[in-house]
């Protein structure tokens, strides 16, 4: 997994809530065994007029002009701005998997879907949330300023706006440090190996049946 | 010590150690895997040289992509195969317990785990799917997880967790004829919203969920993550312990005996504190049917397509707006004339013996109507195929015109072959009706089974209250 330090990042706004995770990346795609290549299907049923298939070549698929990934000066964003609930519905990794390898290294809502947010995190995204009434600034901001970006400094834990009005925001101070070092999570537990192991003799005493 | 809830208790009893901050390495009891989520996971096991912590915690089945008509011949769908055969492949070389796609016992991972007594009371249940949720029934902490975790699971028998905030509903009172469970999941969800539950474990309690049968809980437990609410549990009563006796599973002899008095305990002391506590009047819900894009965006079959103009909420109002030109509906139309093009009984939520009787007896002697080009029936397992062949379910569909398929996830979300043309309308008793879900372009209408056997048989969404009182 990649470190996440700071971003200073192009804002693409997705005004919609309850964004799920259906959308994001739909079923279809799931089949892969890989972990990577979902990029070209982030949002495919908004993104593409036409009907999306794994293993498709996207380049020559119709766009859809209304989808807001598809206008040109959000070409390139990092960071999504999105509304309640993202990430709703299913736990495909997928989701994530999807929204990074199309670029994005951020994402902004008033709230997310507890399955989703976990993810992210696994994956070097970093899920920001923040009050409605700063999301809704951040939203007219971006849509009234073409090229409007956002500073994203996860050590100082700040959202900095090109205007110069900072917004703090909470992170896990464990996730924060395996984010910040890029670190594998099942290494750091399995340095709790003997734990887990003290753990399973206890067990095995007082729950035999679930050691059968 | 002071009170408890039953979240609690379950969590209480599975940390392994707590960070400062609280993050806690929590035990994993049982872990399922499906197809889908788990190839990535064991691609990761193997580039780091690891191995399954604990191969006798796993099983695993194939449900997402497998077909649900000729078997015999295989998948015909390249990717979809290439899929199911890494997970053989996988299970192969790790030694997990498979039940392949030939065997009587496979069927979708949360009716299966259930159906074995793999899932026991007093658990923690991972699978790398949101519905794990369903195994919450038991008394048991389940909750689905992403394949970075299915990876850190099969690797260390642990996951890395923050304790949740606890949400007591409470449903008291008797359910009316033709509400099900199904119903009072959605009456929930239409309550609290989709996000109502998020960052909560949910304990559904009160006479009306005591008087469920082990079907009915899982069905209610399933739809928790479509409130936002990772887990949802029900106590431990002695109908879960006569439900889990004798499953190949479960412990027998005098380890039945020592886990049956531990059982018990699994249920939230009287005075234990909730962060939150819900109510609802069982005797108050009526069937239900979503409208929308959501699972939130449900009324009573008495009630009529919302008005989006009556919403003053902008963001909200949009979402309306959005989901009726998706669903091509218009406001104010009672939900009885809504017509349908296909009908789906099946999926994690609704895919058991009971829910499989209870549609059969609004179907026996009907007939489907002509309006609907597909009802079909897909049974959770392989199991509850045989028993309701055995009950002679199979013929009573088969006569009134529904078709009788193999087990699997099937059209809830169609990764396999069955799902909706651009347009179609489905009466479907699954669990979510997000765009595109069974298919693109497709329109779902979430309903309990009796309601779906209703609707095939009017061809549009009816009460099934009257049709089972006439």
């Amino acid at each position: 997994m990649d470190k996440f330090t700071r971003i200073d990042g192009l804002v693409a706004p997705l005004d919609r809530a309850n964004v799920d995770t259906d959308a994001i990346i739909p079923k279809q795609f799931l089949k892969s065994i890989k972990r990577s290549g979902f990029g070209p299907n982030l949002f495919d049923e908004w993104r593409y007029l036409d009907h999306g298939e794994p293993g498709q070549d996207c380049s020559n698929r119709p766009l859809n002009p209304d989808f807001v990934l598809n206008q040109p000066r959000y070409q390139g964003a990092q960071i999504l701005l999105a509304r309640e609930n993202f990430g709703c519905g299913s736990s495909r990794e997928h989701a994530p998997w999807a929204l990074l390898d199309y670029g994005f290294l951020a994402v902004i809502a008033p709230s997310f879907a507890d399955i989703f947010f976990n993810n992210c995190f696994k994956n070097g995204i970093l899920p920001i949330v923040m009050n409605a009434d700063e999301v809704d600034r951040l939203f007219k901001e971006t849509v009234a300023t073409e090229g409007y970006r956002l500073t994203v400094d996860l050590e100082k834990q700040l959202v900095t706006t090109p205007g110069g009005h900072g917004i703090k925001f909470e992170v896990d101070a464990f996730r924060k440090y395996c984010l910040l070092n890029g670190l594998d999570d099942i290494g750091l537990t399995l340095q709790n190996a003997d734990k887990i192991k003290a753990y399973e003799e206890r067990c095995k005493i007082e729950a035999p049946w679930l050691f059968v | 010590m002071s009170a408890q809830t039953l979240y609690d208790k379950l969590w209480q009893s599975h940390v392994v150690h707590t960070e400062s901050d609280g993050t806690t390495l929590l035990y994993i009891d049982r872990h399922l895997l499906h197809e889908v989520t788990s190839p990535q996971a064991f691609e990761g096991l193997r580039l780091a040289g690891r191995k399954p912590w604990r191969l006798s915690a796993n099983l695993a089945v194939a449900d997402h992509n497998v077909p649900t008509t000729g078997r015999a011949q295989g998948i015909a769908d390249p990717i979809s195969r290439l899929q199911v055969e890494t997970l053989d492949d996988n299970c192969a070389s790790f030694g997990i317990t498979e039940f392949k796609m030939g065997d009587v016992r496979q069927g979708i991972v949360h009716v299966i785990g259930p159906e074995q007594g793999a899932t026991l009371p007093g658990m923690t249940v991972v699978c790398g799917d949101s519905h794990t949720s369903t195994h919450g029934a038991f008394g048991a902490l389940a909750h689905g997880i992403g394949t970075s975790e299915v990876e850190h699971v099969l690797a260390t028998q642990c996951l890395l967790q923050k304790k949740s905030k606890t949400m007591l509903v409470r449903v008291e009172g008797a359910l009316g004829m033709g509400v099900t469970a199904k119903d009072v999941a959605l009456a929930i969800i239409g309550r609290i919203g989709t996000a109502g539950g998020t960052g909560y474990a949910i304990e559904f309690g009160g006479s009306a969920i005591r008087a469920l049968s082990m079907e009915g809980r899982m069905t209610l437990c399933n739809m928790a993550i479509e409130a936002g609410a990772r887990a949802g549990m029900v106590a431990v009563d002695d109908t879960t312990i006569d439900y889990v006796k004798g499953r190949p599973y479960a412990p027998k002899g005098d380890l039945w005996d020592q886990a049956v008095t531990d059982w018990h305990t699994l249920v939230s002391d009287a005075d234990a504190q909730f962060d939150s506590v819900v109510d609802l009047d069982a005797a108050a819900i009526k069937p239900q049917v979503t409208w929308g894009t959501s699972p939130e965006m449900v009324v009573s079959i008495e009630d009529k397509v919302p008005d989006p103009a009556l919403e003053s909420d902008t963001v909200k109002r949009g979402g309306i707006e959005r989901a009726l030109a998706y669903m091509g509906l218009q406001a104010n139309t009672p939900m009885t004339e809504i017509k349908i093009d296909k009908v789906f009984i099946g999926s994690c939520t609704n895919s058991r013996i009971e829910d499989l009787r209870a549609a059969a007896a609004v179907a026996k002697g009907k007939k489907v109507a002509a309006n609907v080009k597909l009802a079909m029936v897909v049974p959770g397992s392989g199991l509850v195929k045989l028993q309701a062949e055995q009950e002679g379910l199979d013929k009573i569909f088969v006569e009134a015109g529904f078709e009788w398929r193999d087990p699997g996830c099937s059209m809830c979300l169609a990764m396999n072959a069955d799902r909706l043309e651009p347009g179609e309308r489905c009466a479907s008793t699954s669990n979510r009706n997000f765009e595109g879900r069974q298919g693109p372009g497709g329109r779902t209408h979430l309903v309990s089974p009796v309601m779906a056997a209703a609707a095939a048989i009017a061809g549009h969404f009816v009460d099934v209250r009257q049709l089972q009182g006439s």
